[in-house]
């Protein structure tokens, strides 16, 4: 009896040895996988302002965000109404042109197509609005996606108005 | 490796070790027989390849953010040490690794005189491992002038400056080496490349020193050969691995010291001041486990002579097993060989001391005399000692009752004293 | 007899050895004669889970920027780090505004133009010179080190930085000192091109600490090893906490090869079978103190 409870108390002597020590192997582990994050360096690049006084309407800004294409479009009356008359039932990511540009003049997007990260170009494709070459998707005027393989519209990064002229990303 | 055949136990495992027999090796390795009277002086072969590891696995992960170029190096270890996510962790792990692991390979060689290791038939396992060391420094050497410090710049540039020693193609090999008139860019990629190459070097020749130690098995401290298989010995695992564990965590807990509350204890302050080819600091010092071999060259006063006594007193150590010609291993037997033994760790040690000291005065002529005893050690001393010496009867086996009374060994002495000009080894 | 010869030689060098060491670190205390002893201080960030004194450190920011960064740049800290965790930690809207008293140079803007604008937090320390060499022209020949790791550049690190401030003083009668040198008794050579810089409030104050020569030369120098160090109090912290885990381990790993190594090897060979199996129970004996019998 007495036996069996020493030679279950061995066992637990080597398995908690066993344990801790994996413990400790896996804590050790951990900063040589989080060096490959991005550093505190990197993490505090996360706002620009950009001055957009002189985008004329229909014109399109490029600026670079945490190393991505940020297009910046001043939309004209046509664009904005025809953006805002889409059917939601007719698209794949159904999302309303008010959810995706606050102010309706202004559209700001990450220029990153959502299918595998080419860059679409301007005044293109079947809705003379985004166009991505690299494996044909379509965006519309709200830089919503209509026709092609890529899953979701374009994304909107976080940001805001710092004044009439002045748009703040991040 | 007189084991029996092993023959694995499903039929998967039999078909998967008859075409690669990783199990076989395996199950020679966990059963590979030790003396069962190893000391902990021989659990530094674990620790040092603990810190192979280490040193390998840090180093890749410093070379990720890191940048080898003059003007951007300095400012990359900052980089490390402030940005990037437990960067200075890592950096201080792999610094004080490379003191930890010579301090080990330190100890590890210096057992490995006392008790005999050398002698025949483990004569390739020496070798094996004076390149291992030969090649560790040279890393550690390279390692150390990356984060391109003021200590970095002058001491490469005085090692390097040491091949301008060889008459006539000197200078064209010290141009070749810094890939221009002096140490630069070109040489600081040269570098950074080689100090990434040679730890894979270090581990490809680590395998085969592992491979000359199994052919013979482990030397002990008594110096007498094991019977393997026998109840002399017992497997290497669970015995050995969970003693080398306990030593590798005390060794462990020292290094962390270093690393958390003196990271910076065994560099020097000047490294922390960017490199500039304008000025020289005002003592340039190597880092201490190379201090023996800087105090001899300084020692000579003669640039050629220096570097060749340099060189000389590390390949000296190759032809150790020849030199010290005594039939016994252990210094345990050896009564006179123990002595002069720790002379020679003394004098080791008084040269690491004055490679830190201005090479002026006292110094100079100490180092004189540690230096030229350095050598008469391993020319004259070890090949008469090997003919004159008195050794003690050895024991027939590590079980010997004679070891475990000294008084006994003590009573053959004398014995052996009255018997004056008879050989000792009769006794056996 | 050889063997008498061998011992006399090894007495022999063991005498010239001792000597020889004596002789080395007698010499070498002769030699640090002219060292002074630094002054030392009961430093709060010392010891196995010290911490920085967050207001020793802001004030320190403030004698370093009123004071040092006309002629010391710190170029490797982000005025982010001021509202990091373990410095200074300032608020993100107090490290924001020091960061907005800084001009720097961005650019080129769309039209190829350079411009200036306020700093941000993401952005260097402001130096006061644009280079080594401009600042060294500006400074009478001494360029004023960057302070970014002063700490860790010099022997003695937070002493000596302390004890170097407070080490003017009017130089031993005879000591010629030429224009623009100073006297300082803990500068290695003693002479120092850079003028006194700390005097009693020099800086004032906004909490109310008395701004003494020693007080300054104490925070300053508590936000230079912060500067050189910004991840100690994170090391301390890891460093205790790796301690604990290990003489945990340790402990374990010790019983653990106890309890191996009073089983013996199983594995030997066969005509000592006999024997080992009498071994076997011997230890079982010793060990569980009980009849070996039902041992397995």
């Amino acid at each position: 009896m007495s036996n069996e409870i020493k030679s279950k108390r061995r066992d637990f002597l080597f398995t908690a040895t066993y344990t801790i020590g994996a413990v400790g192997v896996g804590a050790a582990i951990w900063p040589l996988v989080d060096q490959m994050n991005p550093d505190s360096s990197v993490k505090a690049l996360s706002t620009t302002e950009v001055d957009v006084s002189s985008v004329e309407p229909g014109k399109t800004i490029t600026v670079l965000w945490r190393g991505k294409p940020i297009f910046i479009r001043r939309r004209t009356k046509s664009e904005i109404d025809e953006a805002a008359a889409v059917n939601l039932k007719d698209l794949k990511d159904p999302e309303k042109d008010s959810d995706r540009a606050k102010n309706p003049e202004w559209l700001v997007m990450v220029g990153v197509c959502t299918h595998l990260g080419c860059v679409p170009l301007g005044d293109r494709g079947d809705y003379k609005a985004w166009f991505c070459p690299c494996h044909g998707s379509h965006y519309d005027t709200s830089g919503r996606i209509r026709k092609g393989p890529a899953p979701t519209n374009l994304e909107i990064p976080k940001y805001e108005f710092v004044d009439n002229k002045t748009i703040k990303i991040g | 490796m007189s084991e029996d055949k092993y023959v694995p136990e499903s039929k998967l495992a039999q078909w998967f070790d008859s075409r690669l027999p990783l199990l076989t090796l395996s199950h020679h390795l966990r059963g590979y027989p030790t003396p069962k009277n190893l000391n902990y002086w021989w659990t530094f072969g674990g620790i040092l390849t603990f810190f192979l590891i280490v040193q390998i696995v840090t180093g890749i992960i410093l070379a990720m953010h890191y940048v080898a170029h003059v003007d951007l190096a300095f400012n990359s270890i900052e980089h490390i040490m402030r940005n990037v996510n437990y960067g200075w962790l890592i950096r201080y792990v792999h610094a004080n690794g490379s003191s930890m692991f010579f301090l080990a390979v330190y100890i590890h060689i210096f057992r490995g005189l006392y008790y005999g290791s050398h002698k025949p038939p483990r004569e390739m396992i020496w070798i094996t491992g004076l390149i291992i060391y030969l090649l560790m420094m040279a890393t550690a050497f390279m390692g150390y002038t990356l984060p391109w410090g003021q200590m970095s710049f002058w001491a490469a540039t005085v090692v390097s400056n040491l091949f301008g020693a060889i008459p006539l193609i000197g200078e064209n090999i010290t141009a070749w080496l810094w890939g221009g008139y002096s140490l630069d860019n070109p040489t600081l990629n040269r570098f950074y490349s080689l100090h990434y190459l040679f730890p894979f070097l270090i581990f490809a020749l680590v395998i085969l020193h592992i491979w000359a130690l199994h052919v013979p098995g482990n030397n002990n401290p008594i110096g007498i050969d094991v019977k393997k298989n026998s109840k002399e010995t017992m497997s290497f695992h669970p015995y050995m691995v969970m003693k080398d564990l306990l030593a590798m965590l005390v060794f462990i807990l020292i290094f962390f010291g270093f690393v958390f509350y003196a990271p910076n204890f065994l560099g020097h302050p000047d490294n922390y001041i960017p490199a500039n080819p304008l000025v020289t600091p005002e003592h340039i010092v190597p880092e201490w486990y190379l201090l023996p071999f800087y105090a001899i060259l300084r020692a000579i006063p003669s640039k050629l002579g220096g570097v060749i006594f340099m060189f000389a007193s590390i390949f000296i150590l190759i032809l150790l097993p020849w030199l010290d010609s005594s039939k016994v291993r252990s210094a345990a037997f050896r009564p006179l060989y123990k002595k002069f033994y720790w002379v020679l760790v003394a004098m080791v040690i008084l040269l690491g001391y004055l490679g830190a000291k201005p090479p002026e005065g006292i110094y100079v002529i100490l180092a004189r005399i540690a230096t030229t005893y350095y050598f008469i050690h391993f020319l004259i001393i070890l090949p008469v000692l090997g003919r004159y010496e008195k050794t003690d009867p050895l024991p027939t086996s590590i079980f010997d009752p004679v070891l475990d009374e000294p008084n006994i060994v003590d009573k053959f002495k004398k014995t052996a004293g009255e018997y004056e000009g008879e050989k000792v080894d009769t006794f056996k | 007899m050889k063997e008498k010869k061998l011992i006399r030689l090894n007495n022999l060098l063991l005498k010239i050895f001792f000597i020889a060491f004596m002789t080395a670190i007698s010499n070498s205390s002769y030699s640090d004669e002219g060292k002074i002893e630094l002054i030392k201080n009961d430093w709060s960030f010392k010891g196995i889970i010290g911490t920085f004194d967050r207001n020793s450190l802001q004030r320190g920011y403030r004698v370093y920027q009123e004071v040092c960064s006309g002629c010391h740049s710190i170029q490797h800290l982000s005025y982010r780090n001021l509202s990091e965790k373990g410095g200074p930690e300032f608020t993100l809207d107090e490290a924001k505004a020091i960061a907005e008293q800084f001009e720097i140079t961005d650019g080129p803007n769309d039209e190829g133009e350079m411009f200036t604008r306020s700093r941000r937090l993401s952005d260097k320390f402001a130096s006061p010179f644009p280079n080594v060499q401009a600042a060294t022209i500006a400074n009478g020949g001494a360029y004023p080190p960057d302070m970014s790791v002063l700490v860790k550049a010099r022997k003695g690190g937070a002493d000596y930085i302390y004890s170097l401030l407070l080490g003017y003083e009017e130089p031993p009668a005879g000591y010629e000192l030429d224009e623009g040198i100073y006297y300082n008794k803990y500068m290695p050579g003693q002479k120092i091109m850079m003028s006194k810089p700390l005097f009693e409030g020099s800086v004032e104050y906004s909490d109310g600490t008395q701004a003494t020569e020693e007080q300054l030369a104490k925070d300053v120098t508590t936000f230079l090893v912060w500067a050189a160090e910004p991840h100690l109090e994170a090391s301390h912290k890891m460093g205790f906490k790796v301690f604990l885990y290990l003489i945990i381990l340790l402990t374990l790993v010790y019983l653990s090869k106890q309890k191996v190594w009073s089983r013996p090897d199983l594995k030997e060979d066969s005509n000592q079978k006999e024997e080992t199996f009498d071994k076997v129970e011997r230890a079982a004996t010793e060990y569980e103190g009980e009849d070996p019998k039902t041992f397995r």
